[in-house]
C-alpha cells in the first residue's frame, strides 16, 4: 500500500495534500526509488520560537547552548516524524504532530532532559533493527502498511508479545512526547478547545453547563 | 586578607534589612513610609512583574522550546521563582538518615513572586497549641495581638474570601470571592454529604481594584508567574516598589549577606557584611537597627555565622535554640479521574491563580490518633495544555469505553487516540492536604563544619525527620481523599500511598513552609526573640520572616509573616520615637 492510500484509510482523504507537512511529503518520497529528498525532512531548529519568554541570563545562555547542540541525526529525526504522525495524524479537527512542530520539540527536549537521550536513541535503533529483521529495511524505508504492522505490536502495553516488550516502553515514550508536544502547540490548543490564557472576566460556569450537571450557584 | 569596602562610609542607615520577600518587603514598606532611611540587601537580581523583560504571564507554551517543562525552574519555565531547591554554587547538606529540601528564590520579592497566594490567618487556637494538646509550645502572643495587623494587611494588600464565623478560621476584610468552577461546585455538593466543609478560598488576589497603583484580576489563572497588573500580592510589586518610591529606600541587589556585624563593647548590631556577587568583593553596610528577613533558613544561617568572642555560639544564640524547631507543613496529595466530566463542553475556565474553594480543618483532634489538623486544597478544570499534558494515557484509556461504547486496549495511536485526549480533558481533579506538624527540638539546621558555598560562606546542614504525629496525619489525609473521590463518582489514580511511603507524606521542605528557626518566647533560655521579634540578646536586632514562628498551624505562613513584620515595624517605630533604639 502506498502511503497515500494508507492515509486515506485512516480518514484523511478529504484533507488533500495541501495540509500535509513537508515532512510527510518527504516521508512519502521515501516510498519511491529513494532520491535524496530535496526538502529536508526536519529542520531541527527551524521551527524553534524566538526566545522571548522572560529568561534570566543563565537560562538564556543554557537555551542557546542547547539550540546549538546536535544530538539526534537526520535519520533519527525522520523516523520520529513518521512515528509521531502515526501517533497523532491529521483528522477532521486538526493537523498532525509534525505540522504542530513535534519533531523540533522532541529534538530539543532530549537535549534539555538528557535522561531521554538513551531511551530515544536506543528505542529508534530497536525499531530499525526490528524493521530490518522483519522486512529487510529500516523503519522509514518500509511501506506504511509494514510500519503499522510493527506499531501494532508495540502500541498496546497490555497485549504485547514477549519478543516485542522492549518496543512498548519506547512507543509509550514516543506517544507521551508526541501528545505533549502536539497539545502544547497552537494547533493542539485549538484541537483541545482551550480558550483561556487571555484577559477575561470570570463569571462562573455557563448556564447551560450548570443545567446539564444539575448544579446552581444559589 | 579581604579588603572590606564600606559601601558608603558616611552613611549609617536607620535600618538595614536583609531580604526583600514578604517579611523584608513589609518592614521596608512600613519603615520608609514612617520616614526611616532604610537599606535592603537582596541576594538576587531586580524583578518587577510589570517589566516586559521579566514577564512570562500569558506567554504561550510554544514560546518555550521545552513547552514550559521544569528543566531549569522547579515549577516550569513560566514560574516566577529564580532559584529552586537546588542552586548552582549554593549547596546545603543534611545529616545522615535525615532529609530536607530548601527552596530559595534569588530575586526582588523572593518567593512571593510565585507563591500560591493562599492567605490564611492563624486562628486563636493556632497560637496556643500547647495549652490544647500539651505538645510543643504556646506563642508568647495570641490572636488578639495580631488581629489588628491582619486587618491592616487585608485592607492594604487585598484578599478575597468569605466570612464564615468559624472559630479557628477567623473572618477577615474580604473582597468578593470568584464563583466556583464546575468541579468545585461538584466537590462542594458531594463533600457536604460527607460533612466536609468546602468554602471559598482566601487568596490575596484583587477581584476588585483597591487603589490606583494596582489593577484588578483578569482571570488568567497565572499568579505563579507574577502579575503584570499587580493584581495579586508579590512583595516586589506591592511592597518593595512602592517603598522605593518614598525616596527613603536604598536597594542593593546581588548582595549576599555574610554576617551581622556587632560592636564588641556594646554587643549591639552595627551593620551587615555582604558579598557583592557581581564583582565578588566583600562590602559592608552600616545601620542603627538590623532586621533579618532572609527566610527562616537564611536567617538562622546568618545568626549562626555571625560569631564573635562576645557571641561564640553565633549571634542572639545564648539559648542555643537558633536553628532548632525548624518545621515545614506536612503535605500529601492524590488525583482522580471523574467520568461525569468526560467530553465536557468547552469554555474559558482559567479563573484566578489557584483554587476557588478549599476545606478548612473540620475535625476534633481529641477524637483522632494525631494531634494537629490540615486543610485541603483542590485542583482541576480545563487548564492550559503545556509540557506534561496527555502523559500516561496508556494507564487510563483502557478503563473507559468511548462515547460510542467501544472498549479499547490500553495505549494505541491515531485518530481514535486523539479522541481519547479530548474526552479526558478537564476530567481530572487533584487534592492536597497541608497540615500542621509538631515542632521538635531535634529537628534543626546548623552550620556544616566542612562545607562553604561559592561565596565562601559556611552552609546549612539540616537534620529533619517526621514523627508519627505527621505520618498518621498523612494517613488520615489519604483516607479522606479517597472518600471525597468516591463520593464524586471518580476513580483515584495510582496506588494508594501506604506505610512504606509514609502515606505519601512529602519530604521535609517540599511544601516550602519552613518556619521556626529563631522562635519567639518570654524566656530567653528557650527562645531567641521576645514577643516583638526583637532578639533577647541584642536589642537592635529583629527578625521579620518566618523564623520567629513557634508553630505554624495548618495555615500557609505568608499572611502571618506579613502581619508580624508590620507589627514588629510598628514596634521599632515606637521604640525609635521613645529613644530606645
Amino acid at each position: 500500500m502506498k502511503k497515500r492510500d494508507f492515509l486515506k484509510n485512516i480518514g484523511l482523504s478529504s484533507l488533500g495534500m495541501a495540509v500535509m507537512s513537508t515532512d510527510a511529503l518527504a516521508g512519502e518520497m521515501l516510498d519511491g526509488p529513494k532520491p535524496k529528498p530535496k526538502v529536508k525532512a526536519v529542520s531541527p531548529t527551524g521551527n524553534m520560537p524566538k526566545l522571548n519568554y522572560g529568561r534570566t541570563k543563565d537560562e538564556a545562555e543554557r537555551d542557546a547552548k542547547l539550540m546549538a547542540e546536535k544530538f539526534l541525526t537526520e535519520h533519527e529525526l525522520k523516523t520520529i516524524t513518521v512515528l509521531s504522525d502515526i501517533i497523532i495524524p491529521a483528522d477532521k479537527f486538526s493537523g498532525s504532530a509534525s505540522q504542530a512542530g513535534v519533531t523540533g520539540f522532541i529534538e530539543f527536549i532530549v537535549k534539555d532532559k538528557p535522561e531521554f537521550k538513551t531511551p530515544m536513541r536506543g528505542g529508534l535503533r530497536w525499531l530499525d533493527s526490528t524493521s530490518i529483521r522483519l522486512f529487510g529495511k529500516d523503519f522509514v524505508s518500509i511501506t506504511p502498511k509494514q510500519q503499522i504492522e510493527i506499531v501494532d505490536e508495540i502500541a498496546y502495553p497490555n497485549k504485547v508479545k514477549p519478543e516485542f516488550s522492549q518496543g512498548v516502553n519506547f512507543f509509550s515514550l514516543m506517544r507521551n512526547l508526541t501528545a505533549t508536544g502536539f497539545y502544547s502547540s497552537e494547533i493542539g490548543h485549538k484541537d483541545m478547545g482551550y480558550v483561556g490564557n487571555r484577559p477575561n472576566n470570570w463569571e462562573g460556569v455557563p448556564e447551560n453547563v450548570l443545567k446539564e450537571f444539575g448544579l446552581s450557584y444559589s | 586578607m579581604f579588603d572590606f569596602q564600606i559601601k558608603d562610609p558616611s552613611t549609617v542607615y536607620d535600618v538595614v534589612i536583609i531580604g526583600s520577600g514578604a517579611g523584608g518587603g513589609m518592614a521596608a514598606h512600613e519603615l520608609t513610609k514612617a520616614g526611616a532611611k532604610v537599606c535592603v540587601l537582596e541576594a538576587g537580581q531586580y524583578f518587577d512583574p510589570a517589566d516586559p523583560k521579566y514577564i512570562t504571564q500569558m506567554k504561550q507554551p510554544w514560546e518555550s522550546p521545552r513547552r514550559g517543562a521544569s528543566s531549569t525552574r522547579a515549577f516550569g519555565d513560566f514560574d516566577a521563582a529564580y532559584g529552586g531547591w537546588n542552586i548552582d554554587g549554593e549547596p546545603y547538606t543534611t545529616t545522615s538518615g535525615t532529609e530536607f529540601h530548601w527552596f530559595r528564590s534569588r530575586m526582588l520579592g523572593g518567593r512571593t513572586n510565585h507563591w500560591g497566594r493562599i492567605s490564611l490567618r492563624f486562628g486563636p487556637d493556632d497560637f496556643k497549641r500547647k495549652s490544647i494538646d500539651g505538645l510543643g509550645d504556646d506563642w508568647p502572643i495570641g490572636y488578639d495581638d495580631v488581629k489588628p495587623y491582619y486587618d491592616y494587611i487585608d485592607k492594604m494588600i487585598g484578599i478575597f474570601g468569605s466570612n464564615e464565623g468559624l472559630h479557628n478560621e477567623p473572618d477577615g476584610i474580604f473582597l468578593p470571592p470568584p464563583k466556583q468552577r464546575l468541579h468545585e461546585l461538584m466537590l462542594q455538593k458531594n463533600n457536604k454529604k460527607l460533612g466536609i466543609p468546602t468554602i471559598p478560598s482566601r487568596l490575596s488576589i484583587l477581584t476588585k481594584a483597591i487603589n490606583k497603583d494596582r489593577g484588578a484580576c483578569f482571570y488568567c489563572s497565572q499568579c505563579s508567574r507574577a502579575c503584570l497588573a499587580y493584581a495579586d500580592f508579590s512583595s516586589s510589586s506591592v511592597l518593595m516598589i512602592p517603598a522605593m518610591k518614598t525616596g527613603n529606600l536604598t536597594l542593593i541587589t546581588y548582595a549576599m549577606a555574610r554576617e551581622v556585624l556587632t560592636d564588641p563593647t556594646t554587643g549591639l548590631a552595627t551593620g551587615v557584611s555582604y558579598v557583592d556577587t557581581v564583582t565578588m568583593t566583600e562590602k559592608v553596610v552600616r545601620g542603627k537597627t538590623v532586621i533579618l528577613a532572609a527566610s527562616a533558613g537564611e536567617t538562622a544561617r546568618l545568626l549562626l555565622n555571625s560569631k564573635s568572642s562576645r557571641f561564640p555560639n553565633g549571634l542572639a544564640n545564648s539559648s542555643g535554640v537558633v536553628g532548632r524547631y525548624i518545621n515545614d507543613s506536612t503535605g500529601a496529595s492524590r488525583s482522580a479521574i471523574v467520568p461525569a466530566l468526560f467530553d465536557r463542553k468547552r469554555y474559558n475556565e482559567d479563573g484566578v491563580g489557584g483554587m476557588h474553594v478549599y476545606t478548612p480543618w473540620w475535625l476534633d483532634n481529641k477524637k483522632l490518633d494525631f494531634p494537629r489538623g490540615y486543610h485541603i486544597e483542590y485542583g482541576g478544570g480545563m487548564g492550559m495544555p503545556a509540557y506534561g499534558f496527555g502523559w500516561g494515557i496508556e494507564g487510563i484509556n483502557e478503563k473507559y469505553p468511548t462515547r460510542d461504547g467501544i472498549k479499547k486496549a490500553a495505549g494505541g495511536y491515531g485518530a481514535t487516540l486523539k479522541e481519547d485526549y479530548r474526552r479526558f480533558y478537564g476530567a481530572y481533579i487533584g487534592m492536597a492536604g497541608r497540615g500542621e506538624p509538631v515542632p521538635d527540638y531535634n529537628n534543626y539546621c546548623e552550620i556544616d563544619p566542612n562545607v562553604v558555598d561559592k561565596f565562601g560562606i559556611p552552609v546549612l546542614r539540616f537534620n529533619y525527620k517526621w514523627s508519627d504525629y505527621e505520618i498518621k496525619q498523612a494517613k488520615h489525609m489519604q483516607d479522606t481523599f479517597e472518600q471525597i473521590i468516591h463520593e464524586m463518582g471518580g476513580e483515584a489514580l495510582g496506588k494508594k500511598p501506604d506505610a512504606k511511603t509514609n502515606y505519601g507524606l512529602a519530604e521535609p521542605g517540599k511544601i516550602i513552609h519552613e518556619v521556626g528557626t529563631a522562635r519567639m518566647g518570654n524566656d530567653p533560655k528557650t527562645s531567641v526573640l521576645n514577643s516583638n521579634c526583637q532578639a533577647h540578646d541584642v536589642k537592635n536586632l529583629f527578625v521579620a520572616d518566618a523564623a520567629p514562628f513557634v508553630s505554624q498551624g495548618d495555615k500557609n505562613a505568608t499572611w502571618t509573616i506579613l502581619a508580624l513584620s508590620a507589627r514588629t515595624s510598628n514596634y521599632i517605630i515606637e521604640q525609635k520615637k521613645m529613644g530606645n533604639l
